[in-house]
C-alpha cells in the first residue's frame, strides 16, 4: 500500500482467555496479538472453536467476569480498557466501539421498535431529546440504504426481512459514528444477494466514515472481498496473519491451505473430491499443548508437540515449523501450483 | 381490532356454553341414575322426587331439561338446594364470590410483586449467595403445604404472639365486607394473603429466574450490552419483558382456578366462607343443582382469566399482535 | 433419446404447491402463498440434481413435495412411472423406503435417549430389509460407508459432533437402501473443513451404491461440486435448468447470473470485480409480481417482461430457461 499508515486504533497485546467450566479451567483464546488501525478492515478468519468470538467478547468486555479469566492487554487509543470497571466500558461500547451481531433475527429486542432500539443507543451516549434521537434513527436508516426509514423505524424486527434487520442492526452501530466496528460473522445468516449488499454497505461506511472494521468470518470469500489484512485463527491462536492479498498468494500455514482447499471452486474444473482437512477441530477440552492444528496435519513431525515457532517476512508470520524453503512443494500436494506463489 | 375482540367474545359465550352443556350431562343425563332423586337427596320422601321431576321438567326431552336448568340459573336465579332446605342456590355463590375474590386479588398482586421481585433479583445476582438463598426461600416457600403454614400464622397471630405489639392488631377469624368495614376487611385478610402468596411466589420467581437466565444468553442482550447499556436497563427493558410470557400463562391458570374455589384450603385454615368452601359442601352432600352453580361459576373465571392473559400477551409482544 | 434409457426416477409436471397463511374460523379468510408453482422437473437415475435459491425461493417446498412429504395441491408427480401424486399413505408406503430425505440438522431427527445401533436397527427392523441375524452385520457396514468407526454404535447421538451426526443420518437414510435421497440444505450448518468431508462423502456414496440425488442448498459453490444438473429457483419457480458447468460458465437467465456474480470470492491480483448488484429484495410470495417474477429486480427487463410470465423454453445447448429474452438476455449484463 502507498498511503501513509493510520494510528494503531486497538492494540491487543497477549491476549488468553480462560472460562471456569464443571470440567476444569479451558483456554479458549491463547496469547492473541493483533492491531488495527483507522479505517482498514481486518478479517479475522476461524472455524467454531477457533476462540473468534470470544476475542471480540473480550474485546468489548462482554464476557461473564464471574466464569472469565482474562490475561493480557487491549489498548484502545493509547488507554488500556481491559479489566476497566464496567461503569467505564459502558461509556465505550456502543460510542467508541460498536457491535455488529451475526444474526438479525436474534439480535434485536423483538418486543420494542427498531427506532426505539437506536434511539436508545443514541440516548445513551448523548445528551438529545426523545424526539431528536428519533430523527437521528430515521436518518440512520436512510443512511444504510433502507427504501422507507420514517416506516421501517415504526416496526419490530419480526415484520422486517432479514436484509433490512441487519441494515437496522448495522444503523444501529453507527448511531454514535464509532471508531471501531466489530463485525461478528455480519452476513452469515444472509441470502447471497443480500450478503452482496451488506456487504457493499460495510464498504461504503468504511470509506464515508473512516472507521476501522474487524471482520470475523468463516467464509474464504468475504475475507477476500474485503478484509485489508487477515488474521486465521485455530484452536484459539492466530497461526497465521498477512496481507489479505499476499496471504491469498501465498498462504503459509497447513491450516489455511486447509481451509482454501475446502472450498468448492465457482469456476474452471471441478476436482474429483475436496482436498478435505480431515478429523475436526479440537474442543477447549481436547485441545493439544503444542500446535493446535498437528493432529489434524499430514505435514505434523514429533516436533509439532512442542509449541511452533513463529515463521516471519515483512507483514507476515506463520505460526508452524514449516520453512520456506518446504512451503511450496508441500502445498502443492493440498493446493496444486499457486500461480504466483512467492 | 373491534371484530378480533367481537371474536374473542364469541369465543368466550361458546366456551360457556360448552362448559355449561358438559356439567349437565354429566350431573342430570347419566344414564340409570334418576336425577330427580340425585337432586333430592338421600332419603328423600317419594313425593319430593315426584315434585322435582315435574319441576326440572325431567320427564320431558333433554333439550328442554337443559333449557329449563339455564333458566332457572341465570334467568330467574331461583335454582333450589333440596339438599340444604330448600335454599337458593345463586345468592349463596353471589354472597361467597366476594369472599374469594378478596383474597385471591389480594394475594395475586403480592405474588406478581413478589415473584417478580424475587426472580429479577435472583437473575441479576446469579450464581452469588444472594441467589441462592433467595432461591432455598423460594424451594421453602413452594414446599410449605397451605394448611400447615395458615395453621401456624393463626396459632402465632391469634394466640402465642397475640398479645404483643407484633399481632395485636390482628382480628378475630372470618370475612369482614369492604364495603362495610375496609379497615376490618384489610385486617382479616392481610395474614390469608401472605399465606397464599407464599406459595406462588416461590413458584413465580423461580420460573421467572429460569427464564430470565435463559434470555441472558440471547444475543439481543448482547446486543443492549454491546450499545452501552446499564446493568438496569438491559433487565427491566429488554430481558424481562421478553420472559414474562410463561409467567403471564402460569398467572392466568392458577388466577382462574384459585377464584373457582382451588383456594379452598385457605378459606378452611382462616374461616372464610369463601366459593371454595361452598363447592367443597356441596360436593359432599351430593348438592347437583349448588355443584352446577360453582361449576359454572369456576369455569367463567377461567375462561376470563384465560382472554385477560391472551390481551397481556397482545401488550407485552408485539409479535402476537399479527394474528 | 435412445430405446434402452430408462424412463426417469422423478416425473413433475405443473407441480404446485399453496399454503393458506392467516386462516381464521371464517369461510374464505386466509391469503395464498404459492410456494412452489407450475414446476416442471425430471430427475434421470444417477444423477445429482442440485437445487439451489435464496429463502423463500421454495426450494425446500419443491424438495418435500417430491418426497410427498407434503401434500401436492396441483400437478402430476412420478415416481420411477408410478403416479404418486394423490396416493395416500398406504399406496406410498413401497415408495418411502425408496425415497429418503436428510435434513439439515441432523440432530433434531435423532433421539437422543437412544444408542446409534438402536436408532439404524430400528430403520432396518421396520423396512424388515434383512433376516434379523444379519441386522448386527448391516449396521457395522453402514458406518464403514459413512466413514464412522463401528464402536461408535454403542454411542448417543450426543456425544458426536455435527458432522459425524450428519453422517449418522445419512446412514440411517442408506440404511434401507434408497434409490433417491432428497438433501435439504445437509452440509450448511458444517465448519468449512468438515463440510468438505460430507461433500466427498455424497459423491463417493453416488458412485459406490449408484445412488440419485436431489441436492438442496443455498450455497452455490458447494451446488457447483456435487451436481450434476442445476436447477435455479425464484419465488416458487424453476428459472433456469441444465447441465451444471454450462450453467454456472454462462448463466442465461438474469437471475442465475446475478446470484453466481454475487458469491464472493479470492481473485487474482488486477482482477475486476464483476458483481451484479440486485436492487430491493425477494417480493413476498403473497404478492408476487405479474409478468416474470424476477422483473422488479432484473436489470434487463422490458414491457413485455412486466406483462407476460415467461415459461422454462429449450435453448441451443440443451438447458432450458424461463426468461423471455434468453439467451441474449445476460450478454447485456457484462
Amino acid at each position: 500500500m502507498t498511503t501513509p499508515l493510520a494510528p494503531v486504533l486497538l492494540d491487543v497485546a497477549g491476549l488468553s482467555v480462560s472460562f471456569a467450566t464443571d470440567r476444569g479451567r479451558v483456554t479458549a483464546v491463547d496469547d492473541v496479538s493483533f492491531s488495527v488501525r483507522s479505517g482498514e478492515i481486518l478479517a479475522i478468519v476461524g472455524e467454531s472453536g477457533s476462540g473468534k468470538t470470544v476475542t471480540l467478547m473480550s474485546i468489548l468486555g462482554l464476557n461473564d467476569p464471574r466464569t472469565t479469566f482474562v490475561d493480557g492487554s487491549v489498548t484502545f487509543r493509547g488507554r488500556p480498557i481491559l479489566g476497566l470497571p464496567d461503569r467505564d466500558l459502558r461509556r465505550i461500547r456502543g460510542k467508541d466501539i460498536a457491535l455488529i451481531s451475526q444474526d438479525p433475527m436474534t439480535a434485536l429486542t423483538p418486543v420494542h421498535t427498531i427506532g426505539w432500539q437506536i434511539a436508545e443507543q443514541i440516548r445513551a451516549h448523548e445528551a438529545i431529546s426523545r424526539a431528536g434521537a428519533a430523527r437521528r434513527a430515521v436518518e440512520l436508516l436512510a443512511e444504510v440504504g433502507l427504501a422507507n426509514p420514517a416506516e421501517a423505524a415504526g416496526r419490530y424486527p419480526h415484520q422486517l426481512s432479514g436484509g433490512m434487520r441487519q441494515r437496522a442492526v448495522i444503523a444501529m452501530a453507527l448511531s454514535c459514528n464509532p471508531a471501531l466496528l466489530v463485525a461478528d460473522e455480519p452476513t452469515t445468516a444472509l441470502d447471497v444477494t443480500v450478503q452482496a449488499q451488506v456487504l457493499d454497505l460495510l464498504m461504503k461506511l468504511r470509506k464515508d466514515f473512516g472507521s476501522a472494521i474487524i471482520l470475523i468470518t468463516h467464509d474464504m470469500g468475504v475475507v477476500a472481498e474485503v478484509a485489508d489484512r487477515v488474521n486465521v485463527m485455530y484452536a484459539g491462536r492466530i497461526i497465521e496473519r498477512g496481507t489479505t492479498e499476499r496471504l491469498f498468494a501465498d498462504p503459509w500455514h497447513p491450516y489455511t491451505w486447509g481451509l482454501i482447499a475446502s472450498i468448492p471452486p465457482l469456476d474452471g474444473p471441478r476436482p474429483h473430491r475436496l482436498a478435505a482437512i480431515p478429523g475436526m477441530p479440537p474442543t477447549p477440552e481436547t485441545m493439544p499443548a503444542g500446535c493446535g492444528f498437528a493432529p489434524r496435519c499430514r505435514f505434523a513431525l514429533p516436533r509439532c508437540a512442542a509449541r511452533p515457532p513463529v515463521q516471519r517476512a515483512p507483514g507476515r508470520s506463520a505460526l508452524c515449523v514449516i520453512g520456506p524453503e518446504d512451503r511450496a512443494p508441500r502445498r502443492a500436494e493440498i493446493l496444486g501450483p499457486l500461480g504466483d506463489a512467492a | 381490532m373491534i371484530l378480533a375482540l367481537a371474536q374473542r367474545l364469541a369465543q368466550m359465550i361458546f366456551v360457556m356454553f360448552g362448559i355449561s352443556a358438559l356439567v349437565f350431562l354429566i350431573f342430570f343425563a347419566t344414564p340409570g341414575a334418576d336425577p330427580a332423586a340425585r337432586i333430592a337427596g338421600r332419603n328423600a320422601a317419594p313425593e319430593t322426587v315426584e315434585a322435582i321431576r315435574k319441576d326440572f321438567g325431567f320427564d320431558r326431552p333433554l333439550p328442554v331439561q337443559y333449557a329449563r336448568m339455564m333458566q332457572r340459573l341465570f334467568v330467574t336465579q331461583d335454582l333450589t338446594s333440596f339438599v340444604n332446605r330448600g335454599l337458593k342456590v345463586v345468592p349463596q355463590v353471589i354472597s361467597a364470590a366476594p369472599v374469594t375474590l378478596s383474597l385471591v386479588f389480594g394475594a395475586a398482586v403480592l405474588w406478581v410483586v413478589g415473584g417478580i421481585a424475587v426472580g429479577v433479583l435472583a437473575a441479576l445476582t446469579r450464581d452469588s449467595f444472594i441467589d441462592k438463598g433467595l432461591m432455598v426461600l423460594a424451594l421453602i416457600g413452594v414446599s410449605m403445604p397451605v394448611f400447615w403454614f395458615g395453621e401456624v400464622m393463626n396459632l402465632l397471630s391469634q394466640s402465642r404472639f397475640h398479645d404483643t405489639w407484633l399481632f395485636s392488631w390482628v382480628p378475630g377469624l372470618g370475612y369482614k365486607p369492604l364495603t362495610t368495614d375496609p379497615a376490618g376487611w384489610f385486617k382479616t385478610l392481610v395474614i390469608p394473603w401472605f399465606t397464599l402468596a407464599a406459595l406462588y411466589i416461590g413458584i413465580y420467581g423461580r420460573v421467572l429466574r429460569a427464564n430470565l437466565v435463559e434470555a441472558y444468553q440471547e444475543d439481543f442482550i448482547r446486543t443492549a450490552r454491546a450499545k452501552g447499556l446499564g446493568p438496569a436497563r438491559v433487565m427491566f427493558r429488554h430481558a424481562l419483558r421478553t420472559s414474562l410470557i410463561p409467567f403471564v400463562t402460569m398467572f392466568g391458570l392458577d388466577f382462574g382456578v384459585l377464584v373457582g374455589g382451588a383456594a379452598l384450603l385457605t378459606e378452611v385454615v382462616f374461616g372464610l366462607n369463601g366459593v371454595g368452601r361452598l363447592t367443597y359442601q356441596a360436593l359432599l352432600n351430593l348438592d347437583l343443582p349448588m355443584i352446577l352453580a360453582t361449576v359454572m361459576y369456576a369455569s367463567f373465571f377461567v375462561v376470563v382469566a384465560n382472554a385477560l392473559v391472551d390481551l397481556v400477551y397482545v401488550l407485552l409482544d408485539p409479535r402476537v399482535r399479527e394474528e | 433419446m435412445t430405446m434402452t434409457d430408462p424412463r426417469p426416477l422423478i416425473e413433475a409436471r405443473g407441480l404446485s404447491k399453496t399454503f393458506v397463511v392467516g386462516k381464521t374460523i371464517r369461510p374464505g379468510s386466509g391469503r395464498k402463498l404459492r410456494a412452489v408453482e407450475d414446476v416442471d422437473l425430471l430427475v434421470q437415475r444417477g444423477e445429482t440434481l442440485g437445487l439451489v435459491g435464496e429463502s423463500g425461493s421454495g426450494k425446500s417446498t419443491l424438495g418435500r413435495c417430491l418426497t410427498r412429504l407434503y401434500d401436492i395441491t396441483a400437478g402430476e408427480l412420478r415416481f420411477d412411472g408410478v403416479d404418486i401424486a394423490k396416493a395416500g399413505s398406504r399406496a406410498l408406503l413401497p415408495v418411502r423406503r425408496r425415497v429418503q430425505m436428510i435434513f439439515q440438522d441432523p440432530s433434531a431427527s435423532l433421539n437422543p435417549r437412544r444408542r446409534v445401533r438402536d436408532i439404524l436397527g430400528e430403520v432396518l427392523a421396520v423396512h424388515r430389509i434383512r433376516p434379523r441375524a444379519e441386522i448386527g452385520d448391516r449396521l457395522g457396514e453402514l458406518m464403514d460407508l459413512v466413514g464412522l468407526r463401528r464402536e461408535y454404535l454403542d454411542r448417543y447421538p450426543h456425544e458426536f459432533s455435527g458432522g459425524q451426526r450428519q453422517r449418522i443420518g445419512i446412514a440411517r437414510a442408506l440404511a434401507v437402501e434408497p434409490d433417491l435421497i432428497v438433501a435439504d440444505e445437509p452440509v450448511s450448518a458444517l465448519d468449512v473443513s468438515v463440510q468438505a468431508q460430507v461433500v466427498n462423502l455424497f459423491a463417493d456414496l453416488r458412485e459406490r451404491l449408484g445412488l440419485t440425488y436431489v441436492f438442496i442448498a443455498h450455497d452455490l459453490a458447494v451446488v457447483r461440486q456435487v451436481s450434476t444438473r442445476v436447477a435455479v429457483m425464484y419465488l416458487g419457480s424453476i428459472v433456469e435448468v441444465g447441465d451444471t458447468d454450462a450453467v454456472y460458465a454462462a448463466p442465461m437467465h438474469p437471475y442465475t447470473k446475478a446470484l453466481i456474480s454475487a458469491i464472493p470470492r479470492p481473485r487474482a491480483a488486477g482482477e475486476p470485480r464483476r458483481r451484479i448488484l440486485l436492487e430491493g429484495e425477494i417480493p413476498s410470495p403473497l404478492d408476487p409480481p405479474r409478468g416474470c417474477k424476477f422483473s422488479t429486480r432484473c436489470p434487463v427487463a422490458v414491457d413485455r417482461c412486466r406483462a407476460e410470465r415467461p415459461v422454462l423454453r429449450p435453448m441451443p445447448d440443451g438447458r432450458s430457461v424461463a426468461c423471455h429474452l434468453a439467451p441474449e438476455a445476460t450478454r447485456a449484463m457484462g
